[in-house]
């Protein structure tokens, strides 16, 4: 078929066969349609010029931001309080079946206090949140919201020199990081597709969210006692959100003006029209196909860990347990950064998946020292004090579980996206550098101040 | 062992396009449309699946694929990337038009919007370009209806040469309708006749004196008149792949 593609084309053909198809459109729909004259602005207009202008838009974003995470906070502490309450209330019932049957200690401690218990903090700490911070995304995005997020925000990425879209690909990483990851195919730059794609880790999955919730909650509850504590707890929240996407520009930036050099593309954002979200239908599909599910990869993964943990905090080498060595081992980097040997090692243990972060530093604590009963806060919190831990560790356990690298899920999906060792091995590295420099820096910052 | 499909430089295209049929009784559906138009939601009420949906444009990056049985017939649905046009200008647009023109669906359903009708039936009318077997489906009439917008369904199907059917996907109205209509064109029991695009006097010339040329040149299964259309338009692309397509298709069978 060679010989045909020497037949010049030209782009005066193209515009004119475009030009017949849209006519011929224009002439069919004119002969069936009945539509009443346009009336000039109609509701959808009206709220889009509220929630997409350069005045409101941004408030507004911010308002709805809030209120999501403050009916969250508010919204899961009692059912969180119940189910621990229930979970561990059977713990104790299984200890007794234990004892009654002579069960030898070492059983005992592997599937109790190991699997059993890292499961059910999984359970009572991630369902609630999960359980109402889905459906209400989920109810935003069936309403539309979600492109004229990323039409407001498509100057600042414009800036940053990338593409207003990866707005959205970061909205899904709210959900799933590795979700965000596959998302950033609707970019069609390349270049601009693989910065989305380095930074959709900086944007906190519901796997670290349930961390950060509880953790700002036991930062909070140490600091002050006032009616105000849900709303403190998701200022908080939204201060770490907000930084997050602060460090996704700033890292965006950086890398459009060195290895990933070029001019952001422009695009067309279709904004969809407001449709009524199907209430009903959205909470049950995001309860069912995105919280149980996430929660079910986060218990398949926390049990096992749940062994290992209990196995290395229990096992003695010398004098010390397996735990202790390593965690001693580590200790010196996680001091210098604001943290412990422990949460290192528990971020190391943690990357099958960030859900299991804040348990194992638990059950670390826990094997170590004496058996407290835990279904509130308020003893979380004890257990961290009595391990050294002052608001300055909290924060930068924090900051360290927005920044760090991504779970093992998303670097797979990143591997199988970008078809490169090489980008993979970059999307693990900037962020754990990123993290030790933020929580470097804010030990050393407040070190100064005190 | 001679030439296989794996030393083929090429594969990928009839891999990537290829959906394995287990038996004569299936039949391959595609799902083509304008963005938020209501493919995904057609295609999970269709195939029961729960594909993610949500209201934006550019949510489905992949082709998903789904199935369902009606009478003596399982359907694969497959659910493409939401596209204005089939212009190959960008990823989706590419993926679409090789879909269609590649894998060979024994049917296209093209969703449009009722309430933007104008706009979506450029689609539709590309779409009526590389195949025949074009089922129209006009969504959103709810909302049309609220925006006091009346189509009538019967003249647009005479005017396109191609079935229509109005839904309104979120409630499955309409959806058994379009069942059967896809049932009915893929056992060609109804056998849409699209009425061909005229294009200006100076067009057709020059199409039809490419066509006379490529006629013979042409594989089976593909229309010439399309092809000399990417042609006239400076579409080189389209005629390498199908070059390697043809190539490879042919060594798949030596082999």
């Amino acid at each position: 078929m060679h010989e045909e593609n020497k037949i010049s084309s030209s782009d005066i053909f193209r515009d004119d066969i475009v030009t017949s198809i849209y006519n011929r459109a224009k002439e069919i729909s004119e002969a069936v349609v009945n539509a009443p004259k346009q009336k000039t602005l109609d509701w959808n207009n009206k709220l889009d010029d509220i929630l997409t202008s350069k005045w409101t838009g941004f408030p507004i974003m911010l308002l709805i931001l809030c209120f999501i995470f403050w009916l969250t906070i508010v919204g899961a502490n009692i059912p969180s309080a119940m189910l621990s309450r229930i979970l561990f209330w059977i713990e104790d019932k299984l200890t007794e079946i234990f004892i009654f049957f002579d069960a030898p200690s070492w059983l005992h401690g592997i599937l109790v206090l190991g699997m059993y218990r890292t499961g059910a903090w999984v359970v009572s700490v991630m369902l609630p949140p999960m359980a109402i911070f889905f459906p209400c995304f989920t109810l935003l995005e069936d309403f539309g919201y979600l492109p004229r997020v990323a039409f407001n925000l498509d100057r600042l990425f414009k800036k940053a020199g990338t593409h207003g879209k990866q707005a959205l690909t970061m909205a899904m990483g709210f959900g799933c990081n590795a979700a965000g990851v596959v998302a950033c195919r609707i970019i069609d730059s390349p270049r601009e597709r693989l910065i989305a794609t380095l930074t959709n880790n900086f944007v906190p999955c519901n796997g670290r969210f349930p961390t950060l919730i509880a953790l700002s909650m036991i930062l909070i509850g140490a600091t002050v006692h006032s009616p105000f504590v849900s709303f403190l707890t998701s200022g908080i929240v939204i201060l770490l959100v907000l930084s997050g996407i602060a460090v996704t520009f700033i890292v965006s930036y950086i890398l459009s003006k060195t290895i990933l050099k070029g001019t952001p593309s422009t695009f067309n954002l279709e904004l969809p029209p407001y449709r009524r979200p199907q209430i009903g239908k959205v909470i049950v599909r995001s309860i069912f196909d995105r919280t149980l599910f996430v929660l079910g990869r986060a218990v398949s993964v926390a049990l096992p860990a749940g062994a290992i943990t209990w196995l290395v905090a229990n096992i003695m080498i010398g004098d010390a347990s397996i735990l202790n060595h390593i965690s001693g081992f580590l200790d010196p980097f996680g001091i210098a950064i604001g943290l412990d040997g422990v949460i290192i090692l528990a971020f190391i243990l943690g990357l099958p998946a960030n859900e299991i972060v804040l348990p194992i530093i638990f059950m670390s604590y826990l094997s170590k020292g004496a058996m407290i009963e835990l279904d509130t806060i308020e003893e979380m919190r004890n257990v961290f004090i009595s391990n050294d831990w002052t608001w300055l560790t909290c924060l930068n356990v924090m900051l360290f579980s927005l920044f760090h690298f991504p779970c093992g899920t998303t670097l797979w999906t990143i591997r199988k996206e970008t078809q490169s060792l090489k980008w993979t091995v970059a999307s693990f590295i900037i962020p754990t550098i990123v993290a030790i420099i933020v929580c470097f820096s804010t030990t050393r910052i407040v070190y100064w101040f005190i | 062992m001679g030439l296989t499909c794996s030393s083929c430089k090429k594969k990928s295209i009839v891999d990537l396009y290829h959906v394995e049929k287990t038996s004569s009784n299936q039949v391959i559906v595609a799902l083509a449309g304008n963005p938020n138009t209501g493919k995904s939601t057609i295609f999970n009420e269709l195939t029961g699946l729960k594909q993610h949906t949500g209201n934006w444009p550019g949510k489905t990056v992949t082709n998903a694929k789904g199935f369902y049985t009606r009478k003596d017939k399982e359907f694969i649905l497959v659910d493409l990337p939401g596209t204005y046009s089939l212009f190959a200008n960008s990823v989706e647009e590419e993926v679409a038009r090789d879909f269609i023109c590649f894998a060979k669906p024994d049917a296209t359903i093209v969703v449009v919007d009722a309430t933007c009708l104008e706009r979506n039936l450029n689609l539709a009318l590309q779409v009526m370009e590389i195949t025949d077997n074009v089922i129209l489906c006009v969504n959103l009439l709810d909302e049309a209806e609220k925006k006091h917008i009346q189509i009538d369904l019967k003249k647009l199907s005479n005017e396109l040469g191609i079935p229509v059917v109005g839904t309104v996907a979120r409630n499955r109205k309409g959806l058994e309708v379009l069942m059967d209509t896809v049932y009915n064109v893929c056992t060609k029991k109804i056998i849409p006749k699209p009425k061909p695009m005229i294009y200006p006097e100076a067009i057709e010339t020059e199409l039809q004196k490419i066509l006379s040329m490529i006629e013979p040149l042409v594989p089976s299964g593909f229309n010439p008149r399309w092809i000399a259309l990417r042609l006239l338009d400076g579409d080189t692309d389209i005629l390498d792949k199908i070059t390697h397509y043809t190539d490879c298709k042919g060594a798949c069978n030596h082999a």
